[in-house]
């Protein structure tokens, strides 16, 4: 395609409305108007000079303003069609049906279309991530279309300008006079713009005064803010970047945080309080969900922060010498912060068993030999009361689930069935007698004993559940909102001034103003500089057309 | 025509670069569950743990050999059911440069003593009582095996119950 070469020799790319060296009009769509579209400049946007490759097609695509208008609305709407229906993570599954059931029968066809098209987490369902992708193309791309050319066009612009280029600015005004009188005119113009803080450039016949440039730079600055946003979004779903666990930790247990190399939670004590009568307790069997509606006053966790750390490294499972951190006592709403990670206080679970008292009983007579107690954490081998009378755990099931097989099973590691195989040893049976023993079961499998070990009591523990957090894109979604809003202040608060001089051969004086936006002020500095260096008196010909057109009307109104 | 050449790849570069951005946030996303902080092909990170003799075990001496780590359970069968398996394998290979570390999770001494008494289990057993190994490697099920070869590289990552011919070929592929 061939370039546009102007009257006065520039060579302009394809689909420049003004020549970037003397600002006469170029296209016809330009020379029809009467005053100079000022957009970019009247730079060619790149992406309208090249139409020809595949890349070239696409490139402009995302380019175009409407595409860009159009993906906004379209996200838009997908996130209202989000709040449709209640998203995945509000609803809770029932045991044995999965998400797609629960929408399906709750909402019919159309629960399971939305679930089916990922409308139920929508802020992780590809339709979305694309279209906000797409989005981000088309501001990176329609950023650089318009940038690089306005950019380019204002760092080399020339301070002449053809006349016609002058006259078909908004502000515009000639006067006759004589070379003398000029330049003192010039002269005292520059005197004036220079005390308004005007960047002045002077040719010999011609002037540009020129202020607050950086002001065209808001919208691409704003860009930026925005594209630095939609990275750190992404970013949260990198493996690394965000993280969000769970963990259960008993009172007096250490444990890994997960996801937090090398630090340690210890559990000191959970606290539970109510309002009103202060002893109530919470019975062992109800659920958290239950104890919230209790009038629930405080959920606390006070816990000790350890590191493993040894000259800032970290070995797993080294925990012999934990470094002790600081004490906490985690709150809802309070949690605790430490070297970007956050622990929140979550959940509970009441009077999990910690350990249990048996008696040593012999059956007929109800007589006691003596007393044990069981650590369900770490049960011992052997439980002495005297030289003679012992006890040995054979094993141990942390919750117990029945037999398979004929071996007792645990189906899991918490307990809340404990259930064991003693042989108590007593002078009476010097060799042994074996009995299971579980929650309101006794189990005699090698026949008949004696003694039996007689549950007294228990001792309990509350367990405590956090989320910890760790948001590393939380710098980056700053920066990126701070750099927007830099930008969006310099587009709203700043505006780009122009003013042109010029002396004819012919003798005649011309003066010419642009400003992006804020022409009230323009004028203002225009008014003071032309009062104090005389210069010709200038018109705003939108002004003067909107008169017009206000004068038309009235004789229309007239007419009637 | 040089300046229009340098322009399309200009443009194809940046069309490919964001294109592949968004490919790839949308695949992470999409594969969620599976993405793990700890994958097959990274270094294995280094830990150490004490095992049932008292003797401590550290990841990094056993550079130069295959190491086979199993994460386990009392509570869980098919932990359980592999172990015999294990053991076999692990008595054919301890002197081809082949080491096994079994990692409890957090279960009292007892508990894991009786079992290993039980199964009569030879390879060295240590507990991960504080579970800082477990999510170091980011062992959510259990059992858990990981496949270490001599330069200390993770080769496999194994969530189910394996069985003796299974774990001879596992073995015999991190054998140095």
């Amino acid at each position: 395609m061939a370039n546009i070469v102007c009257e006065c020799g520039h060579i302009n790319p394809i689909g420049t409305h003004l020549c970037a060296k003397c600002g006469r009009p170029l296209s016809e769509e330009e020379k029809s108007k009467k005053i100079a579209d000022m957009r970019y400049d009247g730079t060619a946007i790149r992406s309208k000079t090249y139409k020809k490759t595949f890349i070239d097609h696409i490139w402009n695509f995302f380019s175009s303003v409407k595409v860009g208008v159009s993906l906004i609305i379209i996200t838009l709407v997908m996130a209202a069609l989000g709040t449709f229906l209640p998203q995945v993570m509000y609803v809770s599954v029932p045991l044995g049906m999965t998400e797609a059931d629960v929408y399906e029968e709750k909402y019919g066809l159309f629960g399971k279309l939305y679930y089916t098209l990922g409308f139920s987490d929508i802020y992780s369902s590809p339709w979305f991530q694309i279209i906000v992708g797409m989005l981000a193309i088309s501001i990176i791309i329609a950023s650089f279309d318009r940038g690089i050319p306005l950019y380019k066009s204002l760092k080399n612009q020339r301070v002449r300008r053809h006349e016609s280029f002058m006259k078909r600015q908004r502000i515009y005004g000639e006067e006759a006079m004589d070379e003398v009188q000029a330049a003192e005119v010039f002269d005292k113009a520059q005197e004036k713009m220079k005390a308004l803080k005007y960047k002045v450039r002077r040719e010999e016949d011609v002037l540009l005064a020129e202020k607050g440039r950086f002001a065209r730079w808001g919208p691409y600055i704003n860009h930026i803010g925005l594209i630095i946003f939609i990275l750190g979004v992404m970013l949260r779903l990198m493996p690394g970047f965000y993280l969000d666990k769970t963990m259960w930790i008993r009172e007096g247990e250490t444990a890994a945080i997960p996801g937090i190399e090398g630090y340690y939670i210890h559990n000191n004590k959970f606290i539970f309080e109510t309002y009103g009568d202060s002893d109530e307790k919470v019975e062992a069997s109800q659920k958290a969900a239950d104890a919230i509606n209790s009038k629930a006053k405080n959920y606390q966790t006070d816990v000790t922060l350890y590191s493993d750390k040894v000259d800032g490294k970290s070995l797993a499972g080294n925990t012999d010498d934990l470094e002790k951190i600081k004490d906490y006592s985690i709150q809802v709403n309070k949690p605790l912060k430490y070297d970007g990670f956050a622990l929140y206080q979550m959940d509970f679970r009441q009077n999990e068993l910690k350990s249990m008292k048996f008696d040593l009983v012999n059956k007929k007579e109800g007589k006691s030999l003596g007393q044990i107690t069981v650590n369900l954490d770490d049960p011992a081998k052997k439980y002495e009361i005297s030289k003679d009378i012992y006890i040995e755990l054979k094993s141990y099931y942390a919750d117990f689930s029945g037999f398979e097989e004929g071996v007792p099973q645990s189906a899991s590691p918490i307990p809340n069935n404990p259930a064991f195989i003693f042989t108590m040893f007593t002078p009476e049976v010097p060799k042994g007698e074996t009995s299971f023993v579980a929650i309101k079961q006794t189990l005699e499998p090698l026949g008949t004993t004696k003694y039996q070990m007689k549950f007294n009591s228990v001792e309990t523990r509350n367990a405590s559940n956090f989320t910890v957090r760790q948001d590393k894109t939380l710098p980056l979604l700053l920066i990126g909102g701070i750099i927007f809003m830099i930008g969006v202040t310099i587009s709203s608060y700043f505006s780009h001034r122009r003013i042109w001089l010029q002396y004819t051969k012919d003798g005649r004086l011309l003066l010419a103003s642009h400003v992006n936006k804020n022409w009230f002020g323009m004028k203002k500095d225009l008014d003071s500089i032309v009062s104090y260096a005389k210069l010709p008196p200038y018109i705003d010909q939108v002004d003067e057309d909107n008169k017009k057109k206000e004068l038309d009307n009235k004789e229309d109104g007239d007419n009637t | 025509m040089n300046k229009k050449k340098r322009r399309l790849a200009i443009r194809s570069i940046i069309l490919a670069i964001l294109i592949a951005a968004i490919a790839y946030t949308v695949y992470v996303t999409a594969t969620k569950d599976t993405n793990q902080l700890i994958k097959v092909g990274d270094q294995a990170p280094n830990f150490v743990l004490t095992d049932l003799d008292g003797k401590k075990h550290q990841l990094a001496d056993y550079k130069g050999q295959g190491v086979l780590l199993n994460f386990w359970g009392t509570w869980c069968p098919p932990c359980k059911e592999e172990m015999p398996a294990l053991n076999t394998a692990y008595d054919e290979f301890k002197n081809q440069g082949v080491q096994v570390i079994s990692i409890n999770i957090a279960q009292s001494d007892f508990e894991v003593r009786n079992f290993v008494d039980n199964y009569k289990l030879n390879f060295p057993m240590t507990i991960d009582k504080t579970k800082s190994v477990m999510r170091t490697y980011n062992v959510d099920q259990l059992p858990a095996t990981f496949l270490i070869d001599q330069t200390g590289k993770i080769k496999k990552i194994l969530t189910y119950g394996i069985t003796e011919p299974e774990f001879i070929a596992y073995m015999e592929s991190i054998k140095p």
